[in-house]
Parts: C-alpha cells; structure tokens; sequence
C-alpha cells in the first residue's frame, strides 16, 4: 500500500505551516521525516491523516482520495501514534492497547477472539506483557510509550505514522522502540516516524525526508540528507554526518 | 486493578436495586398511607383505594424518580468521558437551567394554572432551544465555545428566572416557582411520565451510541480521530442526548443536582474506568440514588416535605467535596 502527499499546504491566519509538501510512503520502508523545531513535521501528519485541514493539494492512498474514505476505512489503512501521551481515565494498559482495535470492532458485544489475538502480538512486539493491568497512568514515560506503540501496532494497519516516538526515553528504550518500529517496516508496513535524533535515524530509517520551514527540502537515502551543508543550514550545526551502521 | 465484579454481574446488581428500590417506593408513604396501612386497605376490601394511590399518586412519583434519576447519571458519565473532565456535570451545557426557566415563565405568566401540562412543555421547549443554539455552536466552534456558551446560557437563564421571581404579581407566585425550582417528583400525574417518558429514552439512545467514541477520546482527539472516531457526530451526540434527557427530565421534576456529578465518580473504578461501560452502569446508579432519595424524602416527615432537589444537593455536595478531598492525587496527575 503507498500514501502518498501531494503539494501539500497547510495554513492557518495566513501563516503558511506546510508549503506544498509533497511525500510517500509505502509498505516494507521506513521512513524518517526529520527537520528542526517548528518545521512543519507534525502538522504534515496530521494533515495526511485528515485531522488537519488542508489549504491545498491531495493526499493519495494507492491513487484514490484519501481524505475522502470514509472515517473507519481510513482509520483500517493508517494508525497514528500522536505525540500527546495523556491517557485520561485509569484505563489498564490492556484497555488501552485494544483501543487499537476500534476501527475492526463493530461495537456489539466483547472484543472478537482476533482482537485478543492482535492485541496479544502488539504487546509481543513490545514487551509489554508485564504491563497489562496496569493504569496507564501510573507508569514510567517508557512503559507508557511501549503502551501506546502498542496501541497503534494492534491495528495491524499496512502503513503507521508515529510522531516522536522515542521523545524523552533513555538511550535503551529509544534503541528498542527503533527496533519495534524497523521490525514492523521488515513484516511489510510502511511507516513514517518523526524523528529528532540524527544518528538514530541515520542508523535505522531507509529513506529520509527533511523539512525546514514547511517546505521539504529534500528526500532520499540519509546518506544523501544527512550531509554537512544541510546540517550547517537546516540545523546551524556543523560536523560531520552521522554514519549508518549495519 | 481489576474491577472487582465482572460487567455483568454490576448491571445486573444495580438492576435489581432500581428494581427493588422502585417496589419499595410504591408502597413507602406518609403515615396515612403507609405501608401497613396500604396492605390492610387490600385486605379489608378496601383494595380499590389502596390500588388507586399506587397507581395514580406513586406510579408516577416511582416512574419519574426513576426516569429522572438514570438520566442524569447517565448525562453525567457521558459528558465526563466526553470533556475528559471529571467536573462535568449535565448543567454544563445551561441545558438544565434552560429547561428550568420555561417552566418558570409557564408558572409565571399564569399558563401553566390554564393548563397544568403547560410547564412540562414549556420547560422541554427551553431545553430544546438551548439544544438547538449549542448545537448551531458546536458544528462551528469547539468544546470550548461549548462549554463557554453553556456558562453564558446558565447564567442568562438565571438572570430571567429572577427577573420573574423579582416581578412576580403576588408573593404566592413567588413561592410556587422557588418551590418548583427546588426540585420534587411529588404530585406529578402519568400525564408528566408519558410527556417526558418517550423524549427521555430517545435522549439514552442517543447517548448509548457515543459510547463506544468516548472510550477511544480518552487517548485524546488526535488518536480519536485517527482510529476512525467523527468527532462531529460523537459532539452532537452528546449534546443532543444529554439536552433531549436531561431537558426532559428537569421539565417534569426541576433542577435536581449532584446526581450526575457524583454518581460517575462512585462507579468509574467498578467498571474499570472505561467511558462506553460507565454510561450504563451510571444510568442505573442515578436511578437508584434518585429513588432512594426519594423514599427518604417521604420517611423524613418534620413540617412540609423536603423537597428532592435539596436533599440531592444536602447529601450530595458534601459527599461531593469528600470524593475530590480522597482522590485528589488522581485528579491532579
């Protein structure tokens, strides 16, 4: 399955968030949308995903209108993981992570055995067995994320958008969520994660795409993103590129 | 963390206490018509009188308690899990207050003397208006404007009411309408329960079907939304549930309170804290909280009675402040 975003523009009180973005994604590739602060990442996604209005352009799944799925359709193709990690309530992580399930349940009757079955492979992926009944609430930032992971990969949908999923974890969960996520790439979906940290996406993304000041600026291998002059303009940092170690 | 009965097993236990509470307001009764009182009457021939108070003066108490009691605590949790604010209370949206006022100006222009099932009407026709403008809101502005039109409605309703409380014609007026804004569901007729009855239960269907949405809200609108939730359709959902329901209810029995604050907050950890399973269970609650008020409303029997809505409040409120003062950690985090 490919989504793909077509000159893209996004405005709010005439301040032009995302300027003609156009970008793909498509299933068995991992994709890293990178860019400083206040680039436009985020709204991109949410844009893609319809919870954004769009000023301009088309967002395209395997060439049909996307936005124009209905709701539930749209929500059994992409799963999105917000960068908002509130959970409102004491809902036990279980509860939670079945959530992820809502656009497969009819909403009669009990989760079907298929749903057990999925949520059982989500919290697999990110072991997060240990976890299940538990409120949300009360765990650590890192359990939280493994939940929430958890929670957008039970939808089992062929392409996930995740918006700074390793935000704020120490060095051994960022590695591992990467690892969940270029697994998930590897089985056959199509991901699209944001992402700060340049030596992680150096390391684990397969194709780069770089925004600054909503526009993107370039797209393609991070070899070919990721070197000195964008550094030096995109980020006003100097260095070498990071290297990608395989 | 597991709540500690199955779902089942709750509904079907608050169930039989709305059952078994609602048997017990059929033949609870002021001294003169007590319960011994009542079975001798069917005993000594007299059975006719004793059927004709159960059914024409306690059928309708029973049915509105009942009615009125699971509305609210239905609204209640609907409108908790869908502010995802745990404060929220079915007046949040000015419905109640709206519904109040058109009761008031049927008994303050003398209509509702003309023709008594005015005030119902009048008051079903207030909640639908507010419904209405807070519906044209909704479709434009967000939840904030909602929640901020609400608190302008309320207070524009309060400001009315005692503009006609201040110009009310003689002091018996006056009284009439402060008693009527406390809140009873004494002396109302079976006309007040096939009025209200029909609007309230379209009012919990509609909101049963949001259920399922405001689970998903409680990961916040963005997750909603990408898993497929309108957020549109579960707005006017809510909305529209909770003013057709609650609008209806306060009509016929006037503002009773606490009873959607505080019976979410009592059953959330029975039904694991879930949105979707809470609406149900509230609803029974409300029901049996209303009807036990009720009852005790009748056994206290120093002066006039007591009116339901002051009992509610009475209990409620500092019960209310004992529930936030006990799980204020939760609250904060």
């Amino acid at each position: 399955m490919k989504l793909e975003a077509r000159g893209v523009s996004v405005t709010v009180h005439d301040r032009k968030l995302v300027e003609n973005a156009s970008l793909q994604v498509s299933g068995g590739e991992l994709v890293g949308l990178i860019g400083p602060n206040g680039a436009g990442k985020s709204t991109l996604l949410r844009a893609i995903l319809g919870i954004r209005a769009i000023s301009a352009g088309r967002i395209l799944l395997d060439g049909g209108d996307f936005l124009a799925m209905p709701p539930l359709k749209r929500a059994n193709a992409v799963a999105f993981l917000p960068q908002e990690r509130r959970v409102e309530w004491r809902l036990p992580a279980y509860d939670i992570v079945m959530l992820g399930r809502y656009p497969h349940q009819s909403g009669f009757g009990g989760p079907a055995p298929e749903d057990r079955a999925a949520v059982d492979r989500a919290l697999d992926a990110v072991d997060g067995h240990g976890l299940v009944d538990q409120p949300v609430a009360v765990l650590s930032g890192g359990e939280r994320t493994r939940i929430l992971l958890a929670r957008a990969l039970a939808a089992e949908s062929p392409l996930l958008l995740v918006d700074e999923p390793i935000a704020a974890l120490d060095p051994y969960h960022q590695l591992h969520v990467m690892e969940i996520l270029r697994e998930r790439a590897h089985t056959g979906a199509g991901i699209l994660a944001v992402i700060h940290d340049l030596t992680l996406v150096a390391r684990f993304m397969d194709r780069l795409v770089l925004m600054n000041a909503g526009r993107i600026i370039a797209d393609g291998s991070p070899a070919d993103v990721l070197n000195a002059e964008q550094l030096a303009s995109v980020y006003r940092i100097s260095g070498s590129p990071p290297q990608r170690i395989s | 963390m597991k709540p500690l009965l199955p779902y089942p097993v709750l509904i079907a236990g608050l169930a039989a206490l709305v059952g078994g509470l609602a048997f017990v307001s059929m033949v609870v009764g002021p001294a003169t018509a007590g319960t011994f009182e009542l079975f001798s009457m069917m005993t000594h021939g007299e059975s006719d009188t004793a059927w004709m108070i159960m059914r024409e003066v306690r059928l309708p108490r029973t049915a509105l308690a009942m009615l009125v009691g699971m509305s609210l605590g239905m609204a209640g949790a609907a409108l908790q899990g869908f502010l995802r604010n745990p404060l929220a209370d079915p007046g949040v949206f000015g419905v109640s207050p709206a519904a109040s006022l058109g009761a008031v100006l049927a008994l303050y222009t003398g209509v509702s003397v003309q023709m008594p099932l005015a005030l119902p009407l009048m008051g079903i026709a207030g909640a639908l208006l507010c419904a209405l403008l807070l519906h044209g809101l909704a479709r434009r502005g967000g939840m904030l404007t909602l929640v901020l039109a609400g608190v302008a409605v309320s207070s524009l309703c309060a400001a009315v009411m005692s503009l006609a409380l201040n110009l009310s014609p003689n002091p018996y007026a006056a009284a009439e309408i402060m008693f009527w804004l406390m809140g009873s569901v004494t002396d109302r007729s079976m006309d007040h329960v096939l009025l209200a009855g029909p609007l309230i239960l379209l009012g919990w269907a509609i909101l049963g079907a949001s259920g399922r949405s405001l689970d998903a809200l409680s990961l916040g609108e963005e997750a909603a939304a990408s898993l497929g939730v309108d957020l549109r359709r579960t707005r006017t959902l809510v909305v529209a549930g909770t003013a057709i329901c609650v609008g209806a209810g306060t009509a016929v029995a006037g503002g009773i309170g606490f009873i959607g604050l505080v019976v979410p907050h009592l059953l959330r950890p029975l039904v694991g804290h879930a949105p979707s399973r809470l609406l149900l269970a509230s609803a029974l609650g409300g029901g049996a909280l209303l009807l036990a008020a009720d009852i005790l409303v009748r056994l206290l029997m120093f002066g006039p009675e007591l009116k339901l809505g002051v009992l509610t409040a009475l209990v409620g409120a500092p019960f209310f402040l004992w529930l936030i003062f006990r799980a204020r950690t939760e609250l904060e985090s």
